[in-house]
């Protein structure tokens, strides 16, 4: 019942995104010729969380790693940059993700952890923008921490 | 209304059913040709971990330098740890221990992390089954079902667990993390099921020229990692809790 809900809240929402698709840049490539996606458009509209939920209990407990349920895949697939090389974020509209969700008052937590935009994304903003976070190198300080932890 | 919302049911159940066919199907052409990640001689994608293996890691202490930290800087860069600026709560999955004995003035140094146990204390306290271990022997926390409740932080005696207390930004897409959430070592399990069969901090430490972290399967009598512990033995910390850990250490 809920879920037949979730349909039609989707394709609804599609509906009227179709209407504006030049702000979401278009996916990298075509998962496949027939289908586009990595399933059917219309199942991926009702119910591509469902997908994603399920692979991702049998990645996280059993180690399947298939690729083609994989949010890892969906976000290197959907997320590509503007006219200007900018890759949009989760917190924007623009975002492929988003652009649903924050019409369909959908609220995710997903992305707190996993990132929103492809590797060579993080990479870029890593180059040109120093204010992102960099590893901690010097772990000199927490060693000493720990030694006097240790030997207490 | 009723009628409808079973009908859009059984529609999206026949396309799925067809399509999973002709998904297979494409898979086949398609799949490699899209995702570019090397399966040299990994265990198939689509096949689950097993018992088969037990993943471990030997550490050689007397290899160990006291001034390295490079098993530490790389498990930051391969995980993406980045400092909060804050060490006293930044995440540490490996950190460096130097304990000096006494007596003899010699320090022995060496690496500190999960010691992915067989009987995991951390598994035992937890109250969701987030702490879990992995049929071959990886000890992890699924962050899904984790509600940061930390006994498993208490419970491990190798206080090889940290909790993110702040947002965080930038995450690398293979390695997921955020607030709330405890975290450690997970033997790269990313690079193991991708056939890696190595970690960030050995590669690392054999990159430095020291060679003291062997990771490797200690179900395979073959594995060098088996060979090692045949002929040279090793030391489990905390043998006397019982735990057995995958982690074994010489010259401790
Ligand atoms: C607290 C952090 C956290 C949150 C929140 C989180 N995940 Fe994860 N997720 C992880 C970690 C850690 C992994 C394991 C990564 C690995 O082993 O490669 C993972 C793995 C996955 C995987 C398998 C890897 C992949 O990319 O296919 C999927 C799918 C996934 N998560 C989906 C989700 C979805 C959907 C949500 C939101 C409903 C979510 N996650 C929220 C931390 C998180
Ligand atoms: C290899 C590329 C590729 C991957 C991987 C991929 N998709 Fe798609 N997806 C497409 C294409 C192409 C379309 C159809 C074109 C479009 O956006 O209108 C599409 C359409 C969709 C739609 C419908 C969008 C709409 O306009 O109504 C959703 C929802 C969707 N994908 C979600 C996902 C999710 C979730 C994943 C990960 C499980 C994923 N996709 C993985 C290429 C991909
Ligand atoms: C066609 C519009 C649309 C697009 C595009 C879309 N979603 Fe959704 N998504 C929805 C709707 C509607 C729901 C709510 C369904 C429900 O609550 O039953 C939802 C729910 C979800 C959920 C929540 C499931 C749960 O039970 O908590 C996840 C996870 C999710 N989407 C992930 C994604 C990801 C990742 C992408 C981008 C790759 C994406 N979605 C793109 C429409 C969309």
């Amino acid at each position: 019942m809920l879920k037949g809900l979730a349909g039609i809240t989707a394709a609804f929402v599609f509906g009227v995104l179709a209407g504006d698709p030049q702000d979401i840049p278009p996916p990298k490539e075509n998962y496949d010729e027939e289908t586009l996606c990595v399933e059917p458009v219309e199942d991926m509209r009702r119910q591509h969380f469902e997908y994603i939920l399920d692979h991702r209990d049998k990645t996280v407990v059993e180690g399947i790693r298939t690729k083609q349920y994989s949010l890892i895949g969906c976000i290197d697939c959907h997320i590509t940059p503007n006219e200007e090389g900018v890759y949009a974020r989760y917190s924007q509209e623009t975002h492929f993700c988003a652009s649903c969700h924050q019409f369909a008052a959908v609220r995710i937590d997903c992305f707190q952890c996993h990132a929103d935009r492809p590797a060579e994304a993080i990479q870029k903003a890593q180059e040109s923008d120093t204010s992102v976070q960099r590893p901690v190198q010097e772990l000199r300080e927490t060693l000493e921490l720990s030694n006097s932890a240790f030997n207490r | 209304m009723r009628y409808t919302l079973d009908t859009t049911e059984e529609i999206s159940t026949e396309r799925r059913s067809f399509t999973q066919g002709l998904a297979a199907l494409g898979g086949l052409a398609i799949a490699p040709g899209v995702f570019l990640y090397a399966t040299a001689d990994a265990k198939p994608d689509d096949q689950a971990v097993s018992s088969q293996q037990r993943w471990g890691m030997l550490v050689d202490t007397n290899s160990c330098s006291e001034d390295c930290s490079a098993c530490v800087s790389a498990c930051n860069e391969e995980n993406g740890l980045w400092s909060l600026g804050r060490p006293e709560t930044d995440a540490q999955w490996i950190r460096k221990l130097n304990v000096k004995d006494r007596q003899t003035g010699h320090v022995t140094s060496m690496p500190m992390m999960c010691q992915h146990c067989e009987h995991p204390p951390c598994v035992d306290v937890c109250p969701t089954g987030a702490s879990f271990r992995r049929e071959d022997g990886i000890v992890l926390v699924n962050k899904h079902t984790c509600i940061g409740c930390r006994y498993c932080m208490m419970a491990c005696p190798y206080k090889a667990r940290s909790f993110i207390h702040e947002p965080l930004q930038d995450q690398l897409p293979h390695s997921p993390r955020g607030k709330g959430c405890v975290e450690s070592c997970t033997l790269c399990v990313h690079k193991v099921d991708r056939g890696d069969n190595n970690t960030a901090c050995a590669e690392a430490c054999a990159s430095e020229g020291h060679e003291a972290l062997l990771f490797g399967d200690l179900n395979d009598p073959e594995s060098e990692i088996s060979k090692q512990l045949e002929k040279h033995g090793g030391t489990q910390i905390r043998s006397d809790l019982g735990l057995n850990t995958g982690v074994y250490y010489q010259g401790i």
